[in-house]
């Protein structure tokens, strides 16, 4: 069997979703002839037809909205928006419709919507094309945010995203669309939203990571090689967190180090310890360390190898934590 | 390189029946007498029910209250030409077409006293809740109506926003979506003149507010929007052309509202008393109700026993809400997502714990 990349795998589970439930649409800008900007929705027009591959006009607060209304309709609409930077004048629809509306008509209105959307750095891309702001959405109540590692996750992911009842926003790591190719089983099967995965076990350091970042987690462990016995989870559901997996494994190894391209203050990895803190802290044996983005603006591309964590910031934490 | 006129675009006024009741036979819509009677009692349920709710507001009964009095024709004639399965989106100021589509005045009271659950639609007619971001219902509705489309049905949406709306960004994405994708959709500008205090002046240098649809080839008018005939009569055309899907219209609703903007606000701040005396003029119900008595179907006694028949249903309605059982630490946890995550059921027994018994 072929190995395909993640805007394959993307691709494969938006086809196999339409193919499962005809209220299952797409639209955004060049979704449909031009298969998206990375080629993610490319054929799904042929297959399945301008009404429901759907080019629309240039407006993700349009796009956002009426796909909160085509919800409300009975349709579910997996919105694409281009960029993630260009995202913010549909956050309010996100925030104060999408969200919300399953709580403000006491579950009369459900928004089974997925807003599927490229992010984080690593391509050398344009100023607001590069940016990680997933904290932003997971904390707003009454959404979900998703973000997958690896083409088998993402089709995994987008699958569960896509047949969730709630809004669902679906982060996807530019930077590996096309880097890991994995084989897709015949019958892979949707991922539940909200379980992390532990992707390798140990007993000595837990190292907590998503995205993309779980990519460069794995290439820092295997710098290591069999230093320490590091457990890897992929966190794969932003929100809710699975905080269990977490918990668990913290107070196995009674150490941890996690991860993100995001800035560091009022992140993942934050509410990640205060999770740590509240259930585990006599466990641990080392402060939690944080490897992430600055708090700075994500900068152009001439500088974003300083920006984005590598394996020998990763490298450098795990042995910091290990030391105690 | 001829330099020459490519377009030429025009735009119409309508009203149907001035402020003494007069009416233009050659205009008149085909609408029952006995129906525009209804629309009358709502009319004024409507008005009473403002009154009603602001006094409670006073008492500290309920919470912050739009008031909608001077706007009911705008809200009730386009309710008259929709069928159940026809959306009708409010913004805040729309209770009287929400009443004709049966929706219980127990949730506006219940919406207004800080209980979700007045957001129910609790009718068999399709209504939308309350929004309160400003124009943020636009691409909403237009998402519904693009959903009947892709559906081919025979079915439309009427949705509301105010003159302040049309500043908004999803004003235009919406009106400009609805075009390009032919939407079986109904805009109507409440044009009450001010939002909050800002004047149409600061709002828009357009001459109209109609005229802004006409850049989305959008068949677009304004309308005396204290003139439910006219009202009526507009939306009604632009019913059948949304059921030819031929597309959306926009239908600027001329009007004011002869109240404040909330229980909050003083109108007095930033308008004049004259302003006001001379809307007061021109409301709508004053009309209908002369156009009804001098065709013989409206008199005194009718309309002393609907007042009455009206306080009673409105005193029932507050019964209604006050009845219900308090809200509890559950209601606001339970509605947040189909099935409650981990976090929020720790949440929600921290909050039970502390639960604050009055």
């Amino acid at each position: 069997m072929n190995k395909i990349n993640m805007a394959q795998a993307i691709t494969q589970a938006l086809e196999a979703e339409m193919q499962a439930d005809e209220k299952v649409l797409v639209l955004g800008e060049d979704v449909g002839l031009n298969g998206g900007v990375f080629r993610v929705t490319d054929g799904l027009q042929k297959i399945f037809g301008e009404q429901r591959v759907i080019d629309t006009p240039l407006a993700e607060s349009g796009i956002v909205g009426t796909s909160v209304g085509l919800s409300i309709y009975g349709y579910k609409p997996v919105a694409e928006i281009q960029f993630s930077g260009f995202m913010y004048p549909g956050f309010n629809q996100l925030v104060t419709a999408a969200a919300r509306l399953r709580n403000r008509t006491r579950g009369e209105f459900t928004i089974p919507l997925v807003v599927r959307m490229p992010y984080g750095g690593g391509i050398r891309a344009l100023e607001h094309h590069s940016e990680s702001m997933e904290a932003l959405y997971a904390h707003v109540p009454g959404l979900k945010v998703v973000i997958p590692s690896s083409p088998k996750e993402a089709y995994g992911l987008l699958r569960a995203a896509i047949q969730d009842p709630d809004p669902v926003v679906f982060m996807e790591p530019k930077r590996i669309y096309r880097a890991i190719k994995e084989e897709l089983k015949e019958d892979q099967e949707p991922i539940p939203i909200g379980k992390a995965k532990i992707t390798k076990e140990g007993d000595e350091c837990t190292v907590i990571a998503y995205g993309a970042m779980h990519w460069v987690a794995q290439k820092a462990i295997a710098q290591l090689g069999y230093k320490y016995h590091i457990e890897l989870i992929d966190l794969r559901t932003i929100s809710p967190l699975d905080t269990e997996t977490i918990i668990n494994s913290v107070k196995k190894t009674g150490r941890c180090v996690i991860t993100h391209e995001a800035p560091r203050s009022f992140g993942v990895a934050a509410e990640i310890i205060a999770q740590i803190n509240e259930k585990a802290l006599y466990e641990l044996q080392a402060p939690v360390e944080r490897v992430t983005g600055y708090d700075t603006i994500m900068p152009y591309y001439q500088n974003e190898t300083n920006y984005i964590p590598d394996e020998k910031k990763i490298v450098a934490a795990i042995e910091k934590v290990m030391k105690e | 390189m001829p330099r020459k006129t490519i377009a030429k675009f025009e735009l119409e006024y309508l009203q149907i029946m001035d402020e003494k009741g007069s009416i233009d036979s050659e205009l008149m819509p085909k609408i029952e007498k006995e129906r525009l009677k209804e629309l009358y009692k709502i009319m004024l349920l409507a008005r009473t029910f403002d009154t009603k709710l602001l006094a409670l507001q006073r008492q500290g009964r309920i919470g912050t209250f739009p008031q909608a009095t001077g706007q009911e024709a705008a809200a009730i004639g386009p309710a008259a030409c929709l069928e159940k399965d026809d959306w009708y989106i409010p913004s805040y100021r729309e209770f009287a077409g929400l009443f004709l589509r049966k929706m219980p005045l127990s949730n506006v009271i219940l919406a207004f006293s800080g209980d979700e659950r007045g957001n129910k639609n609790n009718s068999e007619y399709k209504n939308y809740p309350l929004t309160f971001p400003i124009g943020s219902q636009l691409p909403q509705a237009t998402g519904i109506a693009m959903g009947m489309q892709l559906e081919k049905k025979k079915n439309v949406v009427v949705v509301y926003c105010g003159d302040g709306a049309t500043s908004e960004g999803d004003f235009h994405e919406s009106l400009n979506f609805a075009s390009v994708t032919k939407a079986p959709i109904i805009f109507i500008v409440q044009n009450n003149q001010y939002a909050i205090s800002t004047p149409i002046k600061l709002q828009t240098s357009s001459q109209t507010f109609a005229q802004k649809g006409i850049a989305y080839d959008m068949p677009s008018i304004k309308v005396d929007g204290n003139d439910t005939l006219a009202m009526f009569a507009a939306t009604q055309e632009a019913i059948q052309r949304a059921k030819l899907h031929q597309g959306p219209t926009l239908i600027e609703a001329f009007t004011y509202r002869i109240c404040d903007h909330t229980s909050a606000d003083d109108a007095k701040r930033y308008r004049s008393e004259e302003e006001l005396e001379s809307w007061k003029k021109k409301d709508p119900l004053t009309r209908l109700k002369i156009y009804l008595e001098k065709e013989g179907i409206w008199t005194e006694k009718d309309q002393e026993q609907t007042e009455k028949e009206n306080e009673e249903t409105i005193a029932k309605a507050i019964e209604e809400a006050d009845a219900l059982p308090a809200v509890t630490p559950e209601d606001m946890f339970q509605y947040m997502y189909e099935d409650m995550p981990d976090n929020l059921k720790e949440q929600l027994e921290d909050c039970k714990k502390f639960k604050k018994d009055e």
